[in-house]
């Protein structure tokens, strides 16, 4: 039974190691801000943190996962608000929404790297988070927002 | 007609979450701009009443308004409870917006067209502005004073000469035991009072959406649920012959296999039937999936290949059509023509593939049914699912959640009758969910469409004769498959409501048949008939020599407006719902060519129109009218020698009337450039033997963080009444940028997605 530490707390999960990392947490944990979007890591929906790292929850079996810290979005920030959280606010970035929780973990991720990216760097982190409301712009927006205050 | 009533007292209110105190009900029937009418003389006065918005302040002052609007991501569950808010003078921080349930009791709640500013502006001013004036009322009683001396203030009312004030809960009881004044005896507020309307505003949601606590339909979860994924024939139309579950029934987690039955075509909004997995998490049922063994009886579009079909409709479209507009004489004109100029346009299949896949939970108990379902469209919910279970729609309860992108996809329920029909069956709670495979392969696609344009410039470079042919299957076709023209409906989406001033115009249709699943999307057949027509405009200006602006102002000529019914068009004209929703105020809406003019010369003022550019670099313009507001748009393209387009910046002007958020207006439009620059650039949906040839992400490609654009939006700023927002920013971007790429590089995209090979220095 894989054993995988999530927002701090230590779970152990009833099912099959080589379950997508996103369907445990999903369905069985039950925390439901990591979304679903394409099942191939072709869009970012799912992204959570692996040691600090920027991952596809959809493609990381459980295996992968175990002996790793897991943070998805809602232990993003113990009780507050992090800094590219409240860059998302105020920027306005949402629309829909659905898929801020994996652009802000994938943002988060960028940041902790790369305090001060450049746009470049931006494109090559945000690339594989698609938005189809088309957030795009205040999505950069609001990265170099949080990175003057990081 | 349109009534406010004082439901404080009634019982009907139970279970709505409204509380105690003083509760409202509107009933909204048609309005004309900025006023609700009084009692309409042309309906029985002995019709129920019923009440579609609900507002309700305790006595502790809270404000509840209830949002019956499905709220996808423009913004309408913060929007139209602030226009109340306003009107009701409270403060924005005691109000509480509750989510309605999908009941007939609020009405239309079918969230599409565009239309739910300009439909709910007005009703939902006239019950903040009631309920104002009967707390208005109640302070006064109590103070002894005339009302005309009690004015509300940010929640409360206060009583200017002698200061006394009282908080809107203390007044709530006994507003509660008052009649709501006439509808004509209702104060609304001057503009110039309006504290929030036209203020940029955040949504409600936001703090829910980044901290990932906001609930879409795919995150419901209901005690004893299982996860259900559905096998689905490859072909439209097709059926299960035969399958085999038994390697499915030995994945851990799965529990059982459940055939559900395809829906002869037309499909409409009913499943398309097929074989699913019914598991313990949503994991292992589509690995169960995979496991199925199914033979299929692929039906009558086994045949269906994307390429044959377009040639034939690429034909149809060179061949006469019905005509659906004619004005003056336009082969005469033509043949008298000093510059003749014909272009053949093409814009191929498209996917919504908005972000959260169709899913939905349904929990069937004895004979009816519970639902949670991100959807645009509760009535139809309720109607499909009733229809596909036997049952009484008063057997359904529709819980509405939020919605990860909608585009017009989940304004059909075959989703949610899916997860109806297999709770039934399996007698517990089931979700389904799709995966992102069944969402591209399945989807209500947007329609292909051909087209055939031709004109006749004079010496003078003007204009003189027009002439559109469009070819596209119908979406009526997914109903009724012999359908194959085009409805008045459909054609008014950039065809028979050209509103340039050439004096011989003919508008034709082609007649297809179709071999798709398709539907609404985003700006319907806006997208290839102003692709079509603004890109053929731009055509026209550089065949008479002129600046494409000078030569699109000369085009719109004096500002006018174009009643097309007065025209004589052979086909009828419902202008966006306005006709037949609101019949009162279609007045306020026939297409005005100074308006059109008007966001041409903003956009052209703030692009740096006319100013020079580095070589395969350019600048491109189009302008169009839909959903009742004007946008135009510059784009500025960069074409490597490689082919590949860049869009450093677009600036888009919109004339949408009045605006309630312009924070949110401006996301729609930063948000329509997105999307139509995925549709320009890259959607394409092929068939091969029946099957889509795109399945996800990696093959059907969107718009992603490195192409976009500096997006700048400016506002036309008037007194007309609201027009739509969401979809109208949609169809002039793409010909802008193709425009914007014949300026760079001398090249004609006449056909989508744009193909870099053919943009090679």
């Amino acid at each position: 039974m894989p054993q995988i530490k999530i927002n701090g707390v230590q779970h152990n999960i009833d099912a099959n190691p080589q379950m997508p990392l996103l369907w445990a947490v999903r369905d069985i944990v039950g925390l439901t801000g990591a979304k679903f979007g394409c099942g191939i890591g072709a869009c970012g929906a799912c992204t959570v943190h692996m040691d600090g790292q920027a991952v596809r929850s959809c493609l990381t079996p459980l295996a992968d996962a175990q002996g790793h810290e897991i943070v998805t979005i809602e232990g993003l920030s113990a009780g507050g608000m992090h800094p590219v959280q409240r860059a998302w606010v105020a920027n306005n970035v949402p629309q829909c929404g659905y898929c801020q929780p994996g652009q802000i973990m994938q943002a988060a991720a960028l940041l902790k790297q790369t305090p001060k990216p450049t746009d470049r760097q931006i494109t090559d982190a945000m690339s594989g988070n698609i938005c189809r409301c088309g957030t795009y712009q205040r999505i950069r927006q609001a990265i170099k927002s949080a990175a003057e205050g990081v | 007609m349109t009534g406010i009533i004082n439901l404080s007292q009634r019982q009907l209110l139970k279970g709505l979450g409204l509380g105690s105190g003083l509760v409202l009900g509107v009933h909204i029937g048609t309005h004309k701009f900025p006023f609700g009418e009084a009692a309409d003389a042309a309906e029985p006065a002995d019709q129920q009443f019923r009440p579609n918005v609900f507002l309700a302040i305790d006595e502790t002052g809270l404000v509840t308004i209830v949002a019956s609007r499905a709220e996808m991501g423009t913004g309408i569950k913060t929007d139209l409870p602030l226009v109340l808010a306003d009107e009701l003078d409270a403060d924005w921080r005691r109000v509480k917006i509750v989510q309605s349930r999908g009941d007939p009791k609020y009405g239309d709640q079918n969230t599409d067209g565009s239309r739910s500013t300009w439909q709910f502006f007005g009703p939902m001013r006239l019950a903040g502005a009631t309920a104002r004036q009967m707390l208005e009322t109640a302070a006064s009683q109590i103070w002894e004073v005339p009302v005309g001396e009690c004015r509300a203030q940010n929640g409360f009312i206060v009583h200017a000469s002698s200061g006394r004030k009282f908080a809107f809960g203390d007044l709530a009881t006994l507003a509660a035991t008052m009649p709501a004044p006439p509808t004509d005896r209702v104060r609304l507020k001057d503009r110039t009072e309006w504290r929030y309307i036209g203020k940029p505003h955040p949504i409600v949601d936001l703090d829910d959406i980044v901290h990932g606590r906001a609930i879409y339909g795919i995150d419901v979860v209901v005690p004893g649920m299982k996860y259900a994924s559905i096998e689905r024939c490859p072909v439209y139309g097709g059926k299960v012959k035969s399958f085999d579950p038994k390697a499915a029934l030995v994945v851990a987690g799965v529990e059982r296999i459940i055939e559900i039955p395809a829906t002869p075509m037309p499909t409409g909004f009913k499943p398309l039937g097929g074989v699913a997995v019914i598991a313990n998490n949503t994991w292992s049922a589509q690995q169960g999936r995979q496991r199925l063994r199914i033979e299929w009886d692929y039906g009558p579009n086994a045949g269906f290949d994307s390429t044959i079909y377009r040639a034939e409709l690429e034909a149809t479209a060179r061949q006469p059509g019905k005509v659906v507009r004619n004005e003056g004489n336009f082969d005469g004109a033509l043949g008298a023509a000093a510059k003749r100029v014909s272009a053949d346009y093409f814009v191929p299949t498209l996917a919504h593939a908005q972000m959260e896949v169709p899913n939905a939970v349904a929990h069937w108990v004895a004979s009816s049914c519970e639902i949670w379902a991100p959807t645009q469209n509760p009535a139809q919910v309720r109607q499909t699912v009733a229809e596909v279970l036997s049952v009484n729609e008063a057997d359904l309860t529709v819980n509405m959640t939020l919605l990860g992108g909608g585009f017009g996809r989940k304004s059909k329920p075959d989703y949610v009758a899916e997860a109806a029909l297999l709770s039934r069956m399996a007698g517990v709670p089931i979700k389904v969910t799709w995966t992102r495979e069944d969402d591209i392969e399945h989807d209500y696609y947007h329609a292909v469409c051909a087209q055939h344009l031709e004109a006749g410039v004079d010496r003078d470079g003007h204009a003189t004769a027009w002439l559109l042919r469009t070819v596209f299957p119908p979406i009526e076709a997914t109903f009724q498959p012999h359908i194959v023209y085009g409805s008045g409906g459909e054609l008014g989406q950039g065809v028979i409501d050209m509103p340039y001033d050439i004096p011989n115009v003919r508008c034709e249709n082609g007649a297809a048949a179709n071999h798709a699943r398709i539907g609404w999307y985003r700006s319907v057949y806006n997208i290839p008939h102003a692709f079509a027509v603004c890109s053929f405009v731009d055509e026209l200006a550089a065949a008479a020599g002129k600046d494409p602006v000078e030569f699109l102002r000369e085009l719109l000529g004096s500002p006018r407006t174009l009643d097309l019914k007065a025209l004589g068009l052979l086909v009828d004209y419902p202008n966006y719902g306005v006709d037949q929703l609101a019949p009162k105020i279609a007045d306020d809406y026939l297409i005005d060519t100074g308006r059109l003019r008007g966001v041409v010369d903003l956009v052209a003022a703030n692009s740096n129109w006319g100013q020079p550019l580095a070589p395969r670099q350019g600048r491109g313009i189009a302008v169009h009218r839909s959903f009742l507001s004007y946008v135009a748009v510059v784009a500025q393209v960069a074409v490597g020698n490689d082919g590949e387009v860049t869009i450093p910046r677009l600036d888009m002007a919109i004339d949408c009337g009045l605006v309630v958020n312009p924070d949110r207006v401006r996301a729609q439009l930063e948000g329509a450039a997105i999307m139509a620059i995925g549709n320009t650039l890259y959607g394409n949906i092929t068939f091969k033997q029946g099957r889509a040839q795109q399945s996800n992400f990696n093959d059907y490609l969107v718009a992603r963080t490195d192409i976009t654009p500096e997006t700048h939006v400016y506002f036309a700023e008037n007194d007309h009444p609201p027009g739509g927002v969401g979809e109208p920013g949609v169809p002039p971007t793409g010909p802008a940028i193709c425009n914007a790429i014949y300026a760079a590089t001398g090249k004609r995209i006449r056909s989508l997605p744009v193909d870099p090979k053919l943009l090679k220095a």
